[in-house]
């Protein structure tokens, strides 16, 4: 084991904003996503999906659709023999597993579920074949919000369940926390409710898998950010060893999250290549992407929180229930929100007493996958509003409250009273920055002027902590039947001195190409240049388990370093015996390896790649012909943290938000690649303002979704986002190998805290509190003319 | 998202396109830049049998002063509006150029045309709504020649109009030159169609109105000329209480629908707000004018 300390090389690329390897061809049209690849005899698929949202299906007619020219063939659910569904587990009482049906047969459970899946030569002739498929339904009486779900003797999603609760986890009773919220000075209640969204990547969800009967093997090339999870997914259902299973992810425009669990399509499409023994292929188109993949988001807390007059946080409440729509995700379930929510809710700050209740609640919507971040974004909104409402209730300012409950230096390592450890990091520090640069001091007095001149500004902020990087023992907590963990690195020296790198890890759009090889070069003395990273192939990467929950960085890297360490041992080992000296008194150094004190005494590293491989008779009897290592790393977590802070004006008129300024002070330890950290800062930030202000996806009664289309379901665009300045603090990681934290999923979790409290710092003359996501201009205004009139309300 | 199957022909001339229409029957389409009639397409919500391109009619494309009025060929890009700089056009119609920038986004002003627009009928679009408040007509050609049609006549609901199926615009002609008047919408991205727009026109003698033109998009099915509103403003003295009322006049008499962008309550209430927004803008043209001056 190396730890970061005792780094056996001075890092030189580490740290540097070096460009992006994968720009050149994404910026000049030239990455091959699962859409670009073409083959031979291929097939379409098309779906014909459900228009009802609860329906039994009486029958379906597929004649037409055979008629249609160029359509090959149209499979139902009744040829689907008994291939089994998709089935994730969670091994706790507390669970009830439910299947998610490749094709329904029977029971449609959300609008846009497939019932047919039609093979064509073409992508039209495959739509107007799904479009001749005719589906005869008997309707059910939908399920479609979080109240009807919950209340007594409503119909149940799944036959034979007596309600609507999948999962259920409560803690024991507490009646010392009782007694604090009965009696503490300062009691904080309210209802939050955050709106259901889609991740909705730039790159749909797109598969293509074929036959090679050489190999008696399916490949299967998918837009998956998990290549080795979709491999176990569909070797179970076809019944298929994994071994004959090649799973291949190439460029990937974008997942968060909705690509880390696996489709059924990815399944079906499988199937049909098998049958056909031909190559199918099938691109979800936009409105497929908002109707039919996996959504998230949707969650209420009701909260009671308890402060001292000094507005120190005694006790938290929370009852916790997320909308997971028809069915559990494969493989994290529909666990994921609930239980993620349940035990990092409180966040940065010192929580003496805690208690939670986690519910996943089954509707007829879409199922729920982990959209990046995972109910941090909402759960941290709701203790930020909590802070701030509590702090108004003190008449504290919101800086000082923080200030007062955030976890210091000197309480590290810290256990929260949901048993996580907290390493080092700096919430006080980013919290004083944040207020420093927006001004915090001075503002209540801008904000009155803006009054007197009839104008509505406000400040927010937004302190969370994020744990990211988690291996294995983290994972079993959750009790997942498919345990994601660790993950490995393989290096492989080719005979030029260029180096492959490896990983189970799956970058798609991170910019992994170029962090992973900044980090290798450092230990190996090499520049970046020569060193290639090969990702998201099942055949040639090692076992890992791809790219999701802000790992990456931490457990690739952290492999990537261990094994590049091992690597060049063995470069120096082989060097010492060109040069004749101990492989201890060797380091490498711009693609050299030195005599250490001996500038002039020393071999290219090319030239000692050259001689393992073809110049053995160089090297002692015995030297294999091979320069690799392969590592493992698997952390047992780490926590990032940033302060988020927002300046807003809102037309009162209208309605409307406008975001003045941005600002994001953040801390993932040693920063790798700062061009690289700020871009996907600003990501996360625009996807956590659209949950703030802008996208929701909203069903009628009917549970029909009227969002189906990017004029309905509002992405914000360059144009709404404002510029973000950021600033970062680095609290080295003491258990990464690189001292990185994870910070892929950061920026989308302050912002939704950090507006909803502008807006109602702006509004807190109007005694309107922001409890409700998204904040839509029609509903600002009309709280602004309600309070107006009659002063008090929730928005 | 893929469109049905349709057959695609493509113009040279008017004249060659009427021809199509004519031959293909009710079904068909002209197709000019696609930027609706694509979409459409994509989502199956229209399933022309053919599709007569026009885009390649090159002599439609050109925005002319002439004398009083403006004629703006019907194939002309959005763009093109928004980058007039014609101090004739622009002295008597600056309020085309700058509701262009209203209209979608970049990508979209230099492929969409207005006669697309106007035969689109959106009633949102900008173009649709300026149309009707300026009372612009539109020059028409069908199989047995050429027609005028007034905007009163044109716009008939939601994507409907009085255009036959084997009709082309070829051009829009203003016939009057409107130098206070002024566009405001509000949508809640930059590009959208508007949850609720407002044009208006003033016709100002010193500090008095003598006449005036109010119309609302995204309240009913074609962009709506709003009488009451009108009223207030005939004879009154502008300033922003006759301009507020104006706008409460509009909120109280319009019938908005309710969706998932916005209540029809607050429709009336921004239909309130952007009336009065938009007048004071075309007043701050006459403060420009003079300055100019
Ligand atoms: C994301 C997005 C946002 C948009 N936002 C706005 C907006 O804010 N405001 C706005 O006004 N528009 C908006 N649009 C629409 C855009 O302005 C279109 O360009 C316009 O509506 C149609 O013009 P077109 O040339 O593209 O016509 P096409 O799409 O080619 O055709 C539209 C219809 O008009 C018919 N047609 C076209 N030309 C003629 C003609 N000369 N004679 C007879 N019939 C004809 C076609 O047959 C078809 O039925 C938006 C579009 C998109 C995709």
């Amino acid at each position: 084991m190396h730890d970061n300390s005792s780094s056996p090389q001075p890092e030189k690329w580490v740290g540097k904003s070096m460009r992006r390897v994968e720009d050149v061809r994404h910026l000049t049209g030239r990455g091959l996503f699962v859409d670009d690849i073409e083959r031979p005899w291929i097939l379409y698929a098309a779906f014909a999906r459900s228009s009802f949202g609860a329906a039994r299906i009486k029958e379906v007619t597929v004649e037409e659709a055979l008629k249609v020219p160029g359509v090959e063939t149209v499979i139902t659910s009744s040829d689907l023999g008994g291939i089994p569904g998709l089935e994730p587990l969670l091994e706790r009482p507390e669970f009830v597993p439910v299947t998610m049906p490749l094709l329904v047969g029977e029971t449609i459970r959300h609008a846009g579920e497939p019932v047919a899946m039609v093979l064509a030569s073409s992508p039209h002739a495959a739509e107007d074949g799904a479009e001749a498929v005719s589906i005869e339904y008997e309707p059910l009486e939908p399920v479609v919000s979080l109240d009807a779900a919950l209340a007594e003797g409503t119909r149940a999603v799944h036959e034979g369940m007596n309600d609507n609760v999948l999962l259920d986890v409560i803690d024991p009773d507490d009646p010392e926390l009782e007694k604090i919220l009965e009696q503490a000075p300062v009691v904080v209640d309210a209802t939050f409710d955050s709106g259901r969204q889609s991740a909705a990547p730039m790159e749909m969800r797109a598969c293509l898998a074929e036959w090679d009967a050489r190999e008696d093997t399916l490949i299967l090339h998918t837009s998956t950010q998990v290549p080795y999870v979709v491999r176990t997914a569909i070797s179970d259902v076809l019944g298929l060893p994994q071994q004959r299973v090649r799973v291949v992810a190439p460029d990937v425009g974008g997942g968060f999250g909705q690509k880390c669990v696996v489709g059924r399509e990815e399944v079906l499409v499988s199937i049909a290549a098998q049958r056909m023994g031909r190559p199918v292929k099938w691109t979800e188109d936009r409105q497929e992407n908002l109707t039919a993949a996996f959504h998230g988001r949707e969650q209420r807390y009701e909260a009671r929180a308890a402060f001292d007059e000094e507005g120190r946080l005694l006790a938290l409440r929370t009852d916790i229930v997320c909308d997971v729509g028809a069915y559990s995700c494969y493989p994290f379930t529909c666990g994921v929100e609930p239980l993620m929510a349940a035990a990092e809710m409180p966040g940065p700050y010192r929580l003496p007493r805690y208690w939670s209740r986690a519910r996943a609640v089954t509707t007829n919507k879409v199922p729920m996958a982990p959209y990046r971040g995972v109910s941090r974004p909402q759960f941290t909104f709701v203790m930020e509003r909590l802070m701030q409402k509590a702090a108004k209730q003190i008449g504290m300012d919101a800086v000082e409250i923080r200030r007062r409950n955030v976890i210091t230096a000197d309480e590290f390592p810290y256990e929260s009273p949901t048993g996580i450890v907290y390493d080092p990091g700096s919430y006080l520090e980013s919290l004083e920055k944040c207020a420093e640069v927006m001004d915090a001091s001075g503002w209540e007095r801008k904000r009155e002027d803006a009054r007197s001149e009839g104008r509505l500004v406000g400040l927010g902020f937004c302190c969370f902590a994020e744990r990211t990087g988690y291996g294995t023992r983290a994972f079993a907590l959750r009790k997942m039947a498919i345990t994601p963990g660790g993950d490995n690195a393989r290096l492989r020296m080719d005979p030029s001195g260029h180096v492959i790198v490896s990983v189970g890890t799956c970058g798609h759009g991170q910019g992994h190409q170029t962090t992973l090889a900044q980090i290798a070069a450092d230990q190996l003395g090499i520049n970046p240049d020569r060193i290639t990273v090969r990702q998201g192939d099942t055949e040639s990467t090692p076992y890992g388990w791809g790219t999701f929950a802000s790992r990456s960085a931490v457990i690739g890297g952290g492999a990537t370093k261990k094994a590049a360490v091992m690597l060049a041992e063995r470069v120096k080992e082989v060097a010492s015996h060109l040069l004749e000296a101990a492989p201890g008194d060797l380091s490498i150094e711009d693609g050299k390896v030195f005599v250490n004190g001996s500038p002039d005494r020393f071999v290219s590293v090319a030239k000692v790649a050259r001689a393992v491989h073809v110049e053995p008779h160089l090297l002692p009897e015995g030297e294999l012909g091979t320069l690799d290592a392969t590592a493992g790393f698997d952390p047992p977590g780490t926590f990032s943290n940033a302060t988020h802070g927002a300046v807003v004006e809102i037309d009162p008129e209208t309605g409307a938000v406008r975001i003045d300024r941005y600002v994001v002070v953040e801390d993932c330890g040693v920063v790798i690649n700062p061009m690289i950290v700020e871009g996907q800062v600003r990501g996360g930030v625009a996807q956590g303002i659209a949950s703030a202000l802008y996208e929701q996806l909203i069903y009628n009664d009917e549970g029909q979704l009227v969002t189906s289309t990017l004029m309905d379901y509002l992405i914000p665009t360059t144009m709404e986002i404002p510029p973000i300045e950021i600033f970062h603090l680095e609290t080295p990681c003491e258990f990464s190998e690189t001292g990185a934290k994870g910070m892929g999923e950061g920026g989308t979790i302050g912002a939704p805290g950090a507006i909803a409290n502008a807006v109602a710092d702006a509004l807190s003359h109007l005694g309107i509190e922001v409890d409700r996501l998204p904040i839509t201009p029609d509903r600002l205004r009309a709280a602004i003319k309600e309070s107006r009139a009659h002063g008090g309300v929730r928005l | 998202m893929k469109p049905a199957a349709f057959e695609y022909r493509k113009a040279s001339t008017v004249e060659e396109a009427v021809e199509q229409l004519t031959q293909l029957g009710d079904d068909a389409k002209l197709l000019a830049g696609g930027q609706s009639l694509v979409a459409m397409m994509n989502f199956r919500l229209v399933r022309p049998s053919a599709l007569v391109d026009v885009k390649g009619i090159l002599d439609l494309q050109y925005v002319e002063a002439n004398g009083e009025g403006l004629k703006i060929g019907a194939l002309t890009p959005h763009r093109w509006i928004e980058t007039m700089e014609d101090p004739g056009v622009l002295e008597g119609f600056s309020v085309l150029k700058s509701a262009a920038r209203w209209v979608g986004h970049y990508p979209i002003r230099t492929l969409g045309t207005f006669g697309g627009s106007i035969a689109h009928a959106d009633p949102s679009a900008e173009w649709c709504m300026l149309a009707t408040l300026l009372d612009a007509e539109m020059v028409v050609v069908g199989p047995g020649g050429e027609r005028m049609i007034p905007a009163s006549d044109f716009f008939q609901g939601f994507f409907t109009t009085a255009l036959e199926p084997d009709e082309m615009i070829i051009e829009v002609r203003f016939p009057e030159p409107a130098p206070y008047a002024a566009l405001q919408e509000f949508a809640r991205r930059a590009g959208d169609y508007g949850i609720v727009a407002a044009a208006v026109a003033l016709d100002l003698q010193g500090g008095e109105c003598r006449s005036a033109r109010v119309v609302l998009g995204g309240v009913s099915d074609v962009p709506l000329r709003i009488p009451e509103a009108e009223q207030v403003l005939e004879g009154a003295d502008i300033g922003q209480e006759v301009f507020k009322e104006a706008g409460q006049e509009a909120a109280k008499v319009i019938d908005p629908p309710s969706d998932v962008q916005g209540t029809a309550e607050y429709r009336r209430d921004l239909a309130a707000t952007l009336i009065q927004r938009a007048l004071t803008e075309a007043v701050a043209k006459v403060k420009e004018a003079a300055d100019a001056r």
